[in-house]
């Protein structure tokens, strides 16, 4: 039977030091469940990326992992600012990191652009001042 | 060039991973921005940095990276060099700076992970 699993990871905002500690723990996960490497390298950085969003600019959030038969879902939902426009938070190059972010190696506005890649398929809904929802799907 | 001639090459001090100096790298990806290199490093690609905090092995280890080349002398704190081994990358440290340390080993036949950034012009600042 192909292995299955559902976990759940919460992250803290303004928690730099932590941030990858939940990426690194699913990567680990798919790797035992046996997903292959292009998706579970995909998984990862996906996750990564939306972990260093959600401590970067929300009060806090949780990953979703969930893996079925044929899929990886991963379903992201934060409590913060939101985001006002996602067309353009969507766009190569765009950001609003501050100093502490990019000295940490970040904000490069690179995030939402390298998740959307990562995925097969990606959806983003956002309210301000509620937070943001993603929703990557990464075919097995 | 396995790791063993890239760290003769750069007179680098290996400070995790010494029993994984077979390791075979063909690309390398530089950056000071782990956001780039998430976005563009490739899977056993080697990643030259300038920094040290445990981020780097944190990225290095979601890419597959084969190993970390620190440049500018700089010696990662502990924590790092603690995450690395529990993580098993490898991590070197040359004094040569960035330019340098990427120069010679592009001509030593290391190419970069992507040579061009494909698509809209609004990665480059006008």
């Amino acid at each position: 039977m192909t292995q299955r699993c559902e976990c759940f990871f919460p992250v803290e905002g303004g928690r730099f030091e932590d941030a990858g500690k939940v990426s690194v723990e699913v990567k680990k996960m798919l790797k035992k469940i046996g997903i292959p490497d292009d998706a579970r390298r995909r998984a990862a950085i996906a996750t990564y990326e939306s972990e260093v969003n959600i401590i970067s600019y929300a009060i806090r959030g949780e990953v979703h992992l969930q893996v079925t038969r044929d899929h990886i879902l991963i379903d992201i939902q934060d409590a913060g600012p939101g985001i006002s426009n996602i067309e353009q938070a969507m766009e190569q190059g765009y950001s609003t990191a501050n100093d502490r972010i990019r000295e940490m190696g970040f904000g490069a506005g690179m995030g939402l652009f390298n998740i959307k890649n990562c995925s097969d398929t990606f959806e983003i809904s956002s309210e301000e001042d509620k937070g943001t929802h993603l929703k990557i799907l990464i075919n097995r | 060039m396995t790791l063993r001639e890239i760290a003769d090459l750069l007179d680098a001090r290996i400070l995790v991973g010494g029993d994984h100096l077979d390791i075979e790298v063909k690309t390398a990806f530089s950056a000071d921005l782990m956001s780039d290199v998430l976005a563009f490093a490739k899977p056993g690609s080697i990643m030259i940095t300038g920094l040290t905090n445990p981020q780097i092995v944190r990225i290095a280890s979601i890419v597959d990276n084969s190993a970390i080349l620190v440049v500018r002398g700089k010696i990662p704190p502990e924590e790092t060099l603690t995450l690395a081994e529990e993580l098993d990358i490898p991590v070197l440290s040359t004094r040569y700076i960035m330019f340098e340390t990427s120069g010679r080993l592009y001509a030593n036949g290391i190419v970069g992970c992507v040579r061009k950034i494909q698509g809209p012009e609004s990665v480059i600042p006008l």
